[in-house]
């Protein structure tokens, strides 16, 4: 039974076809396949958050799911959210606040806060929400909580949490 | 100009300058890069037809390979090789070895030690090969697996002076505690990796590296090829924290893959692997004695710290570093011993000797003060010696009582209870606690050439690495400072040991060493533009692109400039190095909640104060104390490596069952640099930032906790199950 099913996925609004090994991540298929090292490996087992994407809009960890597994999903990447000539408002921010140290972890980081961002919009709560009814107020605990799933050995934790206030509260004026 | 730095440089030239960028918080330079995934790390190249190399650990803690079955797994889908060469690494090289390590991977020294190296097409294939690969093993038992009960040898010269014992029978009020810490793990978020490509003899390694001019040697020492045919490209470094000092496992193999393929291999190691074979920091068990007389003054000092490595390594973590220089106590005992046990290499892990020294003798400290009912501050003040007790060496700069003020001030330390279990909120005990930081400061051998182009723009060029540490943003700043340019006009390569060589990231020197290198290559075009503005380099004026000089008008650089100046800055350590005792200094203030039910610690704000010199860039040098500090909470609350005192072989070797600090574990944490120049340091005035934000960070924790619930653990790190079982009564009143 060597059949090896194909899988369309669109990274970016680019669709490519997989038919390769069904034992790669989905994390590898982006930085060995598509050579888009945007996404970085730091445990390849679901524990540090480093190469964090979209999946359909939400934040997955590309290294616990396989290739194969994403036939007709829409990927977002690093890439996906802004280049270097043309940052997002969270990148920009990621910058100002010096919200990261040595940039590994850093796409993850921004990848999570971007998704974050929206599942604090659609009322998704926490761990530390109280009630699953209640609107999460996004205080500064809310924040971290929700971004634990990253892990920065650097710990530029501060001034993630700071950059990522200063996005939201932009994107609220705006 | 050799550029030994032997007397101390009192111009302070950089508060001279006028172009107004040195010390300002400016955004790193490469941070549009990072932000969108686009630096590029060590395992990130495209090397075209790149093969794939993963390494097979040993199954057995100590012993000899003795059969390698490699036909079987030589048949598996695309597999190309099964190395096992005699030049490949089976320890990961200590900081600045500038040689081979141990090499033969026939031997095992410790577990899951790399003996061999599958290679195929893909990182899959190479995977499953690596998996299936049987090994036959004679094992032996020869070194012990716990450094519990061994015997120790010296780790390095025990320090004394006058007489410990006999002092402390007579003092008003002593301490004499144990602590321990455990072994911890650097845990730098890239995995090492390499990217090994030959062109004829010649070697280019894409590699994650801290040091690449150690590095260099080091390979090419490994694979017994000529340093100049050995070329590293490492411009972005995914954190090192000690781990990335030497070459590792990785390279040897890619190399010596890639050599025999004739193609490109890439080896990366497993999250697993990162911890079970590069660098441990040693668990320690310390004594200390304090002994002050009736007004606090401390006249006895005894830190005795028991550590442990492989057999032949020369590295034993110097846990006592700073207690040499920080704190009075003629009458003194200050040692390390070193126990020789089968777990992985013990080597650099950030800020090695402090980062455990301290956190221990500030816990000590604390309990000295809660012994004679003083704040704990004013204790620290009261023992700042007058030059270092026993050999009278003077300090440079030295700001741990402006430190301790200005951090105590801006925390609120007055309104900490003087006793345990003084304010409770809900189900939780609030304290608070501090410590003093410090860390030895030191300069390297460093070179860096800066190139002003004939159009003004500036070129700065050195091996020099940058880990996370800022040193692309701070070797730009000076440079623009110096050459009267704005930012955006100057552009800093790094990480190619093809350039000039720097000092390398590491000991926190990396800023104040390749710093000094640029400063001095600076000042060596500015001495050309003087000749030709017919000035004194002294009296030369540069900013925004203009020169001048008293009486002479303004003209455009570019005026100047006929092509380009071209000028390498060299610097090494000199007699300044030791006519002072050089360090940086700080201060810690914490308030932490511990729940009176289950014994967890929170903490809920951290102000570290910080005298480091010149700083550089505001910004990046707050980044890299906020890091230390963080470092700090792991210590203090999470981290531990589990080692088997079975067979050696470690329990918790990934991010899962090692904790390090989340989000969740930080508070608002703040930053405050006090006002320093230190020209005994270097030209610039600056010294290291990287590291002084751990030490001592987790015993001002500790102390927190014992104000907060009265819970005095001796042992490192205060998980809640330690803390539980001493907690008191909850529902005391």
């Amino acid at each position: 039974m060597a059949h090896t099913p194909a899988a369309r996925i669109a990274v970016n609004g680019t669709y490519h076809d997989y038919n390769g090994d069904p034992r790669r991540s989905l994390l590898d298929f982006l930085r060995l396949e598509l050579g888009m090292t945007g996404t970085k490996k730091g445990c390849d087992h679901g524990q540090c958050g480093a190469c964090t994407v979209h999946v359909n809009g939400r934040r997955v960890n590309s290294c616990l799911s396989l290739a194969v597994m994403h036939d007709g999903d829409e990927i977002t990447t690093i890439e996906g959210i802004g280049m270097p000539d043309k940052l997002s408002a969270l990148q920009k921010a990621f910058v100002e606040h010096d919200g990261y140290q040595c940039g590994y972890c850093t796409p993850g980081q921004i990848c999570s806060a971007a998704a974050m961002i929206e599942e604090l919009k659609a009322d998704w709560p926490s761990a530390l929400t109280e009630g699953v009814a209640s609107n999460p107020v996004p205080s500064d605990d809310e924040l971290r909580e929700r971004m634990s799933g990253n892990l920065c050995r650097c710990g530029a934790y501060d001034n993630i949490i700071a950059a990522i206030k200063d996005a939201m509260g932009k994107e609220v004026a705006s | 100009m050799f550029g030994t730095y032997d007397r101390p440089d009192q111009r302070n030239m950089l508060d001279q300058t006028r172009q107004g960028v040195i010390g300002k918080p400016l955004d790193r330079p490469e941070g549009h890069l990072k932000v969108a995934g686009q630096a590029t790390y060590a395992a990130e190249y495209q090397r075209p037809n790149c093969a794939e190399g993963v390494l097979v650990g040993a199954t057995i803690s100590q012993g000899r390979v003795t059969a390698i079955h490699r036909d079987k797994v030589m048949s598996m889908p695309g597999v190309l090789g099964v190395y096992a060469a005699d030049a490949m690494l089976r320890r990961a090289a200590q900081g600045m070895a500038a040689e081979a390590p141990k090499q033969d991977v026939q031997i095992v020294d410790f577990p899951m030690q790399p003996v061999a190296l599958v290679v195929a097409e893909t990182f899959e294939q190479a995977t499953a090969a690596a998996k299936a690969l049987q090994i036959d093993y004679e094992e032996t038992s020869d070194v012990p697996f716990s450094p519990k009960g061994q015997e120790t040898e010296p780790g390095s010269e025990p320090i004394e002076s006058g007489d410990l014992e006999a002092t402390m029978a007579q003092m008003a009020h002593t301490i004499d505690v144990t602590y321990t810490t455990p072994g911890h793990a650097s845990a730098a978020m890239e995995p090492h990796a390499s990217i090994a490509e030959w062109d004829g003899d010649k070697l280019t390694l894409w590699g994650s590296f801290q040091m690449l001019r150690y590095n260099v040697k080091e390979l090419a020492d490994s694979l017994g090829v000529a340093s100049r045919n050995v070329k590293i490209m490492s411009p972005y470094v995914g954190g090192g924290f000690g781990s990335k000092l030497g070459i590792s496992h990785d390279a040897i193999a890619a190399a010596v893959a890639a050599r025999d393929l004739g193609r490109p291999v890439r080896v990366v190691l497993t999250r697993q692997q990162v911890f079970e074979i590069i660098m441990r920091r040693s668990e320690t068990e310390q004594r200390v004695r304090l002994g002050a007389d009736e007004k606090g003054r401390l006249q006895a000092l005894g830190h005795e710290a028991w550590v442990s490595n492989l057999p032949e390594e020369s590295f034993a973590e110097p846990v006592v570093q700073a207690t040499q220089f920080l704190y009075a106590g003629e009458n003194r005992r200050l040692a390390v011993e070193l126990a020789r046990i089968c777990r992985v290499t013990a080597g650099s892990v950030r800020a090695p000797g402090e980062a455990v020294g301290m956190q221990v003798l500030e816990a000590a400290m604390d309990e000295l003060a809660c012994e004679m009912q003083i704040d704990p501050v004013k204790l620290r003040k009261r023992n700042i010696p007058s030059t270092v007790p026993g050999d009278d060496t003077p300090y440079a700069s030295r700001k741990l009582a402006e430190a301790l003020d200005e951090g105590a001030k801006a925390f609120g330390w007055d309104k900490r209870a003087k006793k345990p279990c003084q304010r409770r909120e809900g189900e939780w005990w609030i304290g608070m606690g501090m410590a003093s930081a410090a860390r030895v400061n030191m300069i390297m051998p460093a070179q860096a050439r800066v190139t002003m182009r004939a159009d003004g723009s500036v070129l700065v060029q050195s091996d020099q690495t940058d880990i996370g540490t800022g040193s692309y943003a701070i070797l730009g700043q000076i440079a623009a400072e110096m050459l009267g340019q704005p930012i955006d006009r100057t552009t800093v390569e790094l990480g190619d040991s093809s350039l000039p060589s720097g000092a390398g990231s590491g000991g926190s020197f990396g800023a104040a060493s390749t710093g000094s290198a640029v400063f001095r290559a600076c000042e060596a075009i500015r001495a050309v533009l003087a000749g030709r503005l017919k000035c004194r380099p002294d009296d030369l004026q540069l900013q925004d692109g203009k020169a001048w000089a008293e009486g002479i008008e303004p003209r455009d650089v570019t005026d100047l400039l006929d092509g380009d100046i071209a000028k390498i800055g060299r610097i090494k350590p000199g007699k300044t190095s030791n006519s002072h005792q050089q360090a940086t200094y700080g201060a810690f203030f914490v308030e932490v909640a511990v729940n009176a039910f289950t014994g967890e610690t929170r903490l809920r704000r951290m102000t570290g104060a910080f005298g480091i010199g010149r700083v550089l860039n505001e910004k990046t040098a707050r980044s890299q104390c906020l890091g230390g500090m963080v470092w700090g909470i792991g210590s203090a609350l999470t981290e531990e490596l589990a080692f088997d005192e079975r067979d050696g072989h470690l329990v918790n070797h990934d991010l899962a069952e090692y904790h390090v600090p989340v989000h969740r574990d930080i508070p608002p944490m703040e930053v405050i640099f006090v006002e320093e120049r230190d020209p005994v340091a270097s030209p610039i005035q600056a010294k290291g930032v990287g590291e002084l934000g751990i030490c001592g960070a987790a015993g001002a924790i500790s102390n927190a906790i014992y104000n907060a619930c009265g819970v005095r653990l001796r042992s490192f790190p205060m998980t809640p199950d330690k803390v539980l079982a001493e907690l008191p009564d909850p529902f005391a009143k």
